[in-house]
């Protein structure tokens, strides 16, 4: 009798084994199945945009060059010929202008945010400007772009007499700005935490000025953490769309100046690729702008690897 | 010598004053700032209201901040099963291997992807090669390509800033290793798995440029069809589903067909702004709540 019942529960406890060693193998592949998805997503969304952006150069011959170097942007929408013209300068240099200038615009009040927030006053920092900052990063770009083009652009127009009416460089610029903020701010605000606090002891204990300390040591010491929040920020704004179509004019001209309409890469696409036939000239030419627009931010994360891997190396 | 002494730390000390007063007005700055801002976006979306922007059909906004809903809804049900489970494989299960780390590359570039790259990428994929017309679904897909890394890094975050001493104790007992994921580590970090979700879900609202060729630029909604199958019945994913950003964005091309344009945009950035704003409060609740749970008060 009791022979039997050890018998029954081993069995029964074999059988509860082997269903948890069965359970544990499902889960193992289900779970490694979801990470091999996203590998294959990527591959795939890679993929299509090489196999669709390189049409332009193979399926419609024109050379890198053209597309890279010349202004001369006439596509036709037919799906058969290539005898227009894709020269993306335009929306190459309004993409690089409008985010050049808004780097400069905001990294000096970004790092002046970041270290108003962990050296100065940690306590305003992080019951004000922390969650003002993360209100920041949640405001839609589209509202960005609709305040700009309900403020700025009026703004622009009525205080330097701009010609296109307020849509200009400037507008774009500044929107643009305003969205890298949160960004640089958090990452900056992150690396500056993390520098050690000897590093400080030791800099007061020399008789150093709360100045001195954050020139001479804190921003030295974490600089690959704010040089990273500056690439970050710069991705944001080279992949944002909507927000800078909305006040950047649109014309189809190298600006004149600050105050002149231009294009970028993201807004060109956002107008022009819904009424464009697939597979056409003008079709695969947007898309070598989107594969631009990908290269450049594997581009941005590769200078990020190069930076964090040269700060351990300093450290 | 020692005047020059004293003089240059009186320097020093005069600089170091006039930089903290740089900095206090910097921090002061985006402060003020971001009152103007969002007061600004409040103030003139109350300004401009008017009764029948709550209207659920053509001259309201309801269909679009339904569909937004919907829209994220879909998004979410999609990207956090795949995004949690592969959290999950790379907090617990990935190895130190090429594989692991060509995955770390993976997410790191599809978060990185610009929002109009991805909405071409759904355009192309989602309607075209799919020979659909616009839909919610197309759009929803796009959305969760967006989040999906967001939440993977939550979740493996999450997991791998538990105490040790939680697996270490599920498994001394003789649970397996998935046992101890389910029943232990996923319940233990569950309320900052949902703060990532709330996360994602607060940017998905506010995306435009990838909806703009997936779910398309119009809406219409018939709210007395409830056959899934119709065109026109609100929950049917694969039909048009204009979102509120959209909606914004619409406004400002559409303005001279609508003379109530500039209201209606004003009126949809501010129910936009509260509702990313009221997500992100109850992620910042969730998370202050977890801490002060987990710090055993």
């Amino acid at each position: 009798m009791v022979m039997t019942d050890t018998a029954a529960g081993l069995r029964e406890s074999r059988k509860n084994s082997i269903k948890l060693l069965r359970n544990e193998r499902f889960g193992r592949g289900l779970v490694m199945a979801c990470g091999l998805f996203i590998i294959l997503l990527t591959l795939s969304v890679a993929a299509f945009l090489v196999v669709q952006g390189t049409g332009t150069f193979t399926k419609y011959h024109h050379s890198i060059l053209e597309f890279l170097f010349s202004a001369d942007w006439a596509p036709t929408d037919s799906v058969t010929e290539g005898s227009g013209k894709v020269g993306a300068a335009i929306y190459i240099v309004g993409s690089l202008l409008t985010c050049g200038l808004a780097l400069v615009f905001i990294t000096p009040f970004s790092l002046g945010a970041a270290i108003f927030m962990t050296e100065i006053s940690p306590r305003a920092g992080s019951k004000l400007l922390q969650p003002a900052v993360e209100i920041f990063v949640g405001i839609p770009s589209v509202v960005y772009g609709w305040t700009g083009l309900t403020i700025l652009v009026p703004l622009i127009r009525d205080v330097f007499h701009a010609k296109m009416g307020g849509y200009s460089v400037l507008a774009a610029s500044i929107v643009l700005a305003v969205m890298m903020f949160p960004t640089i701010t958090t990452v900056a605000a992150d690396a500056i935490r993390s520098v050690s606090q000897e590093y400080r002891d030791a800099a007061y204990g020399l008789g150093s000025t709360r100045w001195q300390v954050i020139y001479r040591v804190v921003v030295p010491a974490a600089a690959p953490g704010i040089f990273t929040g500056i690439i970050l920020g710069l991705a944001r704004a080279f992949g944002e769309a909507l927000a800078v179509a909305m006040v950047i004019g649109k014309t189809r001209a190298f600006p004149a100046g600050l105050l002149s309409p231009t294009n970028n890469l993201t807004a060109a696409i956002a107008a022009d690729m819904g009424n464009s036939a697939n597979g056409g000239e003008q079709n695969l030419a947007l898309w070598t702008m989107a594969l631009l627009l990908f290269l450049i931010s594997m581009l941005f994360i590769l200078l990020i690897h190069i930076i964090s891997r040269k700060g351990k190396q300093a450290a | 010598m020692k005047k020059s002494l004293l003089s240059r730390s009186k320097r020093a000390n005069a600089v170091n004053s006039l930089m903290t007063g740089v900095f206090f007005s910097v921090g002061g700055f985006f402060l003020l700032l971001l009152i103007v801002f969002a007061g600004y976006i409040l103030v003139k979306g109350a300004l401009d209201f008017y009764p029948e922007l709550l209207q659920f059909n053509r001259h309201g906004i309801g269909n679009q901040l339904f569909n937004t809903l919907y829209l994220v809804f879909l998004a979410l049900v999609i990207s956090v099963p795949i995004g949690v489970a592969a959290g999950i494989y790379m907090a617990e299960y990935a190895g130190d291997s090429k594989l692991t780390a060509f995955l770390r590359v993976s997410i790191e570039s599809l978060s990185s992807l610009p929002s109009i790259v991805v909405g071409l990428f759904g355009y192309l994929v989602f309607i075209l090669m799919t020979g659909a017309k616009w839909n919610l679904m197309a759009g929803a897909l796009a959305v969760s390509i967006l989040s999906l890394p967001l939440i993977t890094t939550t979740t493996e975050d999450a997991l791998r800033s538990l105490p040790i001493g939680y697996a270490e104790g599920s498994m001394a007992l003789g649970a397996t290793h998935w046992r101890t994921i389910t029943k232990v580590l996923l319940p233990a970090c569950f309320p900052r798995i949902i703060t990532g979700v709330i996360l994602a879900a607060g940017r998905g609202f506010g995306e435009a440029a990838a909806l703009l060729y997936t779910a398309g630029q119009s809406t219409n909604i018939n709210w007395a069809n409830w056959n899934l199958a119709s065109p026109t019945c609100p929950l049917n994913p694969f039909r048009p589903g204009e979102t509120l950003a959209l909606h914004i964005w619409g406004m400002r091309t559409e303005g001279s067909l609508n003379p109530n344009s500039s209201a209606i945009a004003n009126f949809s950035a501010a129910v936009l702004v509260l509702l990313v704003l009221g997500f992100s409060l109850l992620a910042r609740v969730l998370t202050r709540r977890y801490q002060k749970r987990t710090e055993g008060r």
